[in-house]
């Protein structure tokens, strides 16, 4: 098996740096092939994206973070996890490596409380309510943003109501140029950790109404990796085992235009094999545990506009998500512990915009979904899950003022074939949102708002065999947030654009779900006990300049500072003690530079110290621990092929971190990416 | 042009930042608690071994000196700072034999051979799965869950037999599926067997093993999923059951070992038991449907006539300040009763000292998850 995988990465990389070198020989000759003059057009226009998306930004009335194909294509990431780790207010929980479990913290709400979108649809885990991010590759993605608070838009489906913040990860849109009917894109990457990456992009123009793309993507690394723990006496150096991952992930999408409206259905299938590296503790350095993934889903949407005031949507998916766990050493009397989960979901969701009158709007949108679990675990209760959500919202709009206001209605009927279910929820939740522009001629505006979510508790948390606790209640959260934007872009200046967000918000949690312990370390129970109080500040800047003639600069740094502290109980004596993995301090800084074809970026990204429990002592403190990645690219074009070539450096200064503790992170890296258009 | 300034402002901000950097690495620190001293008492002190929560290698040992009142919390790390990754991940058991102290490491794997006046690392057993210790003869008796590892047909555990001289396994034994406790009443051990990694299909047995010949010579039928075992002093094991935590109740068996038979049930859920001289003192937490939470109760039993006492080992009514009683000890010498409290297993644990009235007497923070007691001398 490992010989077969290595024959296999060796051909890969033989491939990979064949094909540089030829690049490399052909190089000399067509550089000139592209005109500096296009280049500067391309470098406009790519200035002008980011302005106008700047622009919606500042406009917001709720704090939006958006990353760029082009920044995506440009910071260091394979995953959609190591990209969002630039964006401030945001924690992400990382075991390490490429198939470690990667999700988001956002606001230190918890992860549960981030929904993550695809093309504008949920992607749901009934089981335990987490997103993994690892999993989503950003091959072909157009943009990330980050709402906190919710998307400020009127005509989308109820779900995008129901999160405390929520990511939307969008789909390449097929375009095409005049005349142009097909596109191929090819990449490949390879680099530390065994990886070897190729990814094919492949976009059809069918007529001028219906497009279609192909997006297919296969990762394959042995996840080894050199980690460090010293404590200044020992010293101990060693090398990541079990953390060897194999994806496949296929997806097709085709993206119609009818009279007033537009369609889009996509079909997505993910399969992954890999090893599960568990805590690197005294003694203990090596794992066996495995894990399969099978993920399939496909979704569809569609939008009519019956007349210039009222326009419809319809939203649809059915998913099936599978997860084996095995662990060899666990040995029941039926042989090694081997756990299968399937879940499947139905969900179809109605929205409707009517626009009153010049300055008001109001809509209305209904969602239904349904979830199932099954489990081959002892005493499990087979549960279901009817979610009802319904939504009426509405905005004003005047000259310098939005107002945006919401009501959130969710029924959730609880089933289960054994046993006991929660039963049936009930609750309602409003949202109101404002910005405001202060002086008609400045660019400067003032957003708030208020909203008050929950999570539902997930069926892990209800029903897991020995944990599950049915008399959970929802878990509540109320955020309060006041900023400034401001936006300013210059004409025919060195300076290109400026723009500055900042934020203060007040976040309370109620009810938090936390595991407590039963009788011994290996029965602990779900309870809603915790009480959190949550005060941060967010700063965001970005600007560009062109100090010298082609010389293009592109700079943005995110700052958080957060104070989350557990208020659950004053007889504790953690009382007022800051959450678990929660740093004051942390922040971020990108730097993008573009000289003819040329293109270099550098990111850095800190976090200060930090808890790894509850009590704020000396034996549950973390470290800071802070990133230089570094990137170079040379672009060019051979003929009609645009052939793009890329070296990264991650953890320039070698590191060695845990986000969690006993998880070591890679210390110093490499990935070499090179593609291929036409 | 004025405008360039920002990105200066950036780098100001980045210096800043920069400057909020890493420590140099150094060994966790001990800290140092007082108490009352007690210069007369005839037990110099105690180790306490803190579990810490799976996955955080937080398992640590803390070192009550009753004499000066002086109680030293985190001492592992600081005696033996070369030990990588220090004393593991969950202690889950400690116990003196002569002059050495031995630590049992669940998750790490391995048995910690240190010296009792010291507490340095004098030598490491590994067995992967480890569980419980006891000694007799010049030998110690781990129990461990797995007898072999990556064999999908070989379920049960074993015990493990150490020569406390070379600090070697000399023996081992297959015994029942996940054995727990142990305890030895003249040549003969008593394992209790829980079968806890196949739910509902437990074990109900108390495995003997003839100590000279090192076999099992039988399984005592008791009930499902047994933990602890304990001798009293009349030939007698207290064996307990935690039941399957849904509809059979967990209990308290008596047996006799002349006959091998159960001689007494009590409908207690003793989650943990010590006994000294004619005392058994037990606690019990237990989780109630109905009330959706834990029932914790605290009990003595007189292991003479077998019978439960109207007597509390607290009196004071403090038990309502442990959360989650975790660990329990009885001081030999004075009958003062040590109880830990575990709490959410998450934050520093609790260890109290009660008077043999069952007053409390003082009590001092722990590491995570105190839990396992044993006296210096």
């Amino acid at each position: 098996m490992t010989s077969k995988h290595s024959a296999y990465v060796g051909t890969m990389q033989f491939f990979l740096y064949s094909s540089i070198l030829w690049t490399g020989f052909l190089l000399p000759l067509n550089a000139r092939a592209q005109t500096d003059s296009s280049k500067k057009a391309t470098q406009l226009k790519e200035v002008q994206i980011i302005e106008y998306r700047l622009t919606e930004q500042s406009k917001s009335p709720t704090p939006v973070q958006i990353l760029s194909a082009e920044d995506l294509k440009r910071i260091n990431s394979l995953s959609v996890a190591d990209a969002i780790r630039y964006l401030s207010g945001v924690q992400l929980k990382d075991y390490g490596g490429i198939g470690g479990m990667k999700t988001v913290n956002v606001r230190s709400l918890g992860t549960n409380h981030t929904a993550v979108f695809l093309d504008g649809i949920q992607i749901s885990n009934a089981q335990n309510g987490q997103v993994d991010l690892g999993k989503f590759s950003l091959n072909n993605l157009e943009e990330i943003s980050l709402y906190s608070g919710q998307k400020p838009e009127l005509l989308v489906p109820a779900k995008s109501y129901s999160a405390a913040s929520s990511i939307y990860l969008k789909t390449k849109d097929p375009d095409f140029e005049k005349k142009q009917n097909q596109k191929i894109e090819l990449g490949l990457k390879s680099g530390s950790f065994g990886l070897i990456n190729p990814a094919l992009v492949y976009q059809y123009k069918i007529n001028e109404k219906l497009k279609a793309s192909i997006n297919t993507e296969y990762i394959h690394a042995d996840g080894r990796y050199k980690f460090r723990y010293t404590n200044g006496v020992f010293d101990t150096t060693a090398v990541r085992n079990n953390g060897d991952v194999e994806r496949f992930r296929l997806q097709a999408a085709l993206f119609g235009k009818f009279r007033n409206g537009k369609w889009h259905a996509q079909a997505y299938s993910f399969l992954s094999d890999r090893g599960l590296p568990g805590a690197i503790v005294a003694n203990r350095f090596d794992f066996t545990q495995r894990i399969w993934d099978r993920d399939f889903f496909v979704q569809g949407s569609a939008e009519k506009s019956f007349s210039n005031k009222f326009t419809i949507m319809v939203n649809g998916k059915y998913a099936y998500i599978y997860q084996r766990y095995l662990d060899p050493d666990y040995v029941t009397t039926a042989g090694f512990l081997d756990n299968r989960f399937k879940e499947q979901e139905a969900y179809l969701s109605i929205a409707a915009k009517y626009k009153i009158n010049a300055v008001w709007e109001a809509a209305y949108a209904s969602d239904y979904t349904f979830q199932t679990l099954d489990a081959n675990i002892y005493r499990f209760p087979y549960p279901n899950r009817n979610t009802f959500l319904n939504v009426l919202s509405s905005s004003i709009t005047f000259e310098q003022l939005n107002i945006q206001a919401n009501l959130l209605s969710t029924t959730v009927v609880d089933r289960v074939k054994l046993y006991s279910s929660s039963g049936n929820k009930q609750v309602f939740s409003p949202t109101v949102m404002l910005s405001w522009k202060v002086l008609k001629g400045k660019d400067i505006r003032i957003r708030a708002f208020y909203k008050d979510i929950f999570r539902m508790p997930t069926f892990n948390d209800l029903y897991y065999t020995f944990i599950g606790n049915t008399q959970l209640n929802p878990e509540y959260t109320k955020q309060y947030d006041i900023g400034v934007t401001y936006f300013k872009s210059f004409k025919n200046q060195k300076i290109k654009f400026i723009d500055i967000q900042s934020d203060v918000y007040y976040n309370r949690v109620k009810d938090k779900i936390v595991a407590q312990p039963g009788a011994n370390l290996y029965r602990w129970i779900m309870y809603n006990i915790g009480l959190v109080d949550i005060r941060g500040l967010e700063l965001n800047a970005k600007t560009a300049f062109e100090p010298l003639n082609d010389f293009m600069l592109n700079i943005g740094i995110n700052y958080t500072y957060q104070q989350a502290v557990d208020v659950t109980s004053k007889l504790e004596e953690t009382y007022k003690d800051q959450i678990p993995y929660i740093p004051e301090n942390s922040g971020s800084f990108l730097a993008r530079l573009d000289y003819h074809s040329w293109h270099a970026n550098y990111g850095f990204i800190y976090t200060g110290f930090r808890y790894n429990q509850k009590a704020n002592n000396i034996y549950n403190y973390m470290e800071p621990w802070y990133t230089h990645d570094a990137a170079i690219g040379y672009e060019f074009k051979l003929k009609k092929v645009s052939v793009n070539i890329n070296g990264e450096v991650n953890n320039l200064l070698n590191q060695y971190y845990d986000i969690i503790p006993n998880f070591p992170m890679p210390g110093r890296n490499y990935r070499l990416t090179l593609t291929y258009k036409l | 042009m004025r405008y360039l300034k920002f990105p200066i402002y950036i780098l100001v901000f980045l210096m800043a930042i920069i400057s909020a950097c890493r420590k140099d690495p150094q060994p966790l620190p001990s800290e140092i608690t007082k108490v009352e001293p007690e210069p007369t008492s005839g037990i110099k002190g105690f180790y306490l071994v803190n579990e810490g929560n799976m996955n955080m290698n937080k398992a640590s040992l803390d070192y009550m000196d009753l004499v000066n009142g002086i109680y030293t919390r985190n001492l592992y790390n600081q005696v033996n700072p070369e030990v990588t990754k220090g004393l593991g991940d969950v202690g889950n058991d400690i116990g003196r034999y002569g002059s050495k102290l031995y630590v049992v490491v669940n998750i790490s794997n391995k048995v910690e051979v240190l010296n009792i006046k010291t507490g340095k690392k004098i030598g490491q057993i590994n067995i992967t799965n480890c569980r419980y210790i006891t000694f007799n003869n010049g030998k110690a008796y781990v129990s461990a869950y797995l007898g072999k590892v990556g064999d999908p047909k070989a379920p049960n555990g074993i015990v493990a037999e150490i020569d406390t001289t070379a600090l070697r396994v000399s023996r081992t034994i297959e015994v029942g599926r996940q054995p727990e406790e142990m305890a030895i009443i003249g040549t003969k051990l008593y394992v209790a067997n829980s079968g806890g990694y196949s739910p509902p299909d437990y074990e109900h047995t108390v495995s003997v093993i003839d100590l000279p010949s090192f076999t099992e010579i039988k399984r005592i039928e008791v009930a499902i999923n047994l933990s602890r075992v304990k001798a009293d002093r009349y030939g007698d094991l207290y064996v307990t059951s935690r039941g399957d935590y849904y509809t059979i109740p967990a209990k308290l068996f008596v047996i006799d070992t002349q006959t091998d038979q159960i001689k007494k049930v009590f409908n207690i859920a003793a989650s943990n038991l010590v006994i000294d001289d004619d005392y058994a003192y037990i606690y019990s937490t237990e989780w109630n449907y109905i009330e959706g939470r834990n029932r914790i109760t605290y009990n003595m039993i007189n292991t003479k006539d077998e019978t439960v006492m109207d007597r509390k080992f607290i009196s004071d009514g403090t038990e309502k300040d442990i959360k989650i009683p975790y660990g329990i000890a009885v001081n030999p010498a004075s009958k003062d009763v040590y109880v830990t409290d575990a709490k959410d297993y998450v934050s520093p644990g609790k260890l109290h000292c009660y008077s043999p009235e069952g007053r409390l007497k003082w009590s001092v923070t722990t590491g995570d998850i105190p839990a396992h007691i044993t006296f210096t001398n």
